[in-house]
């Protein structure tokens, strides 16, 4: 039996995530590329990066994005963490060299009309105190050791 | 792909276009390649037993919805694939808005993608507003949903993304 690892009932609004630290290198850009299956040259030719879109260098492409705020949040959770809803502003790049820092803060919390209990947060990560992207995103989280969000389905789920 | 303009608006929200499945199944591999470069190690995606308990057997990670709907690079007496996003594009040309940029991007997680699902997309137009001037120019703001289904007819996620369609200042009225 897996124990649920964050339960709704321990989580607050002001809580923050724990940070995450990555230095990033041009291997985790192409990897990055490559499983969002973005073949765009970009995101693995450095000099078509530089010379045809002004860039520094290649850039992280925003579907990995999306893995690693993914990645980011269910560390948090536990597998039984159930993503709701994700949304995106995206204002800068990142590129090899960078470390980026994933920063998070829990805004609100809250059971919905079927029983579901959920947090909400606010994410960003940055490069050098600069935010590239932010994130806010809620998040199903167990009521109790015997409650499970991926057992919803139907009526019962409601992102 | 068919222009949108102003006095087609109207007929087209709500009503779901270019529907398109995916060009192969949902596998397994490309669910740990992807875990792997973000160093996810949730045992939903590494571990038969824990996924077993936890989601009835393996599934993919959510955010990797649009992953399945990527072309291959090459592919052998492939006819051309539409943009993604075509009404994005439409709406530009219809309206004569020759720059465009996407504000923000939201996605709403359903039922979950498993391994030898076959998802099909489809896009909606949501909204469009009067004419605004930003920094960037005058133009339009509009929403646009991508809806992905399984095989099963199951709604499994919403990407909603806010574009705005603009002409920067100075240009005149596109036809």
């Amino acid at each position: 039996m897996t124990t649920p690892t964050l339960i709704h009932g321990t989580v607050e609004a002001g809580q923050h995530l724990p940070e995450l630290s990555y230095p990033v290198t041009a291997t985790t850009i192409v990897l990055g590329a490559l499983a969002a299956r973005d073949w765009r040259p970009m995101h693995h030719d450095k000099d078509f990066a530089v010379n045809r879109n002004g860039t520094r260098d290649i850039f992280l492409n925003t579907p990995n994005l999306a893995s690693w705020f993914e990645r980011y949040i269910t560390d948090w959770t536990g597998p039984y963490g159930r993503l709701q809803r994700v949304t995106f502003r995206m204002k800068g790049s990142i590129f090899p060299g960078d470390t980026m820092v994933f920063a998070g803060i829990v805004t609100d919390t809250g059971i919905d009309a079927t029983g579901c209990g959920w947090a909400a947060l606010d994410i960003t990560v940055s490069v050098d105190g600069d935010t590239k992207t932010s994130c806010t995103a809620r998040v199903a989280l167990p009521l109790d050791a015997d409650d499970n969000p991926w057992a919803r389905s139907g009526d019962r789920w409601t992102p | 792909m068919s222009a949108i303009g102003i006095d087609d608006i109207e007929g087209a929200l709500g009503v779901g276009q270019y529907e398109e499945e995916g060009e192969f199944p949902v596998e397994q591999g490309y669910i740990w390649t992807t875990c792997s470069s973000v160093e996810n190690g949730n045992p939903l995606f590494w571990d038969p037993a824990v996924a077993e308990e936890i989601t009835g057997g393996p599934i993919a990670p959510p955010t990797m919805v649009s992953v399945w709907f990527r072309p291959h690079h090459w592919a052998p007496d492939r006819s051309t694939p539409g943009l993604p996003l075509q009404v994005h594009f439409d709406l530009k040309e219809g309206l004569g808005l020759p720059e465009a940029v996407m504000s923000d991007n939201t996605i709403v997680f359903h039922e979950p993608v498993r391994p030898g699902d076959r998802l099909t997309t489809r896009q909606i137009l949501r909204s469009v507003s009067d004419e605004k001037t930003t920094k960037l120019g005058t133009g339009r703001f509009w929403v646009i949903d991508v809806e992905y289904h399984n095989q099963r007819g199951d709604l499994v996620a919403v990407e909603s993304y806010t574009g705005f369609g603009y002409r920067r200042a100075g240009e005149e009225a596109g036809e």
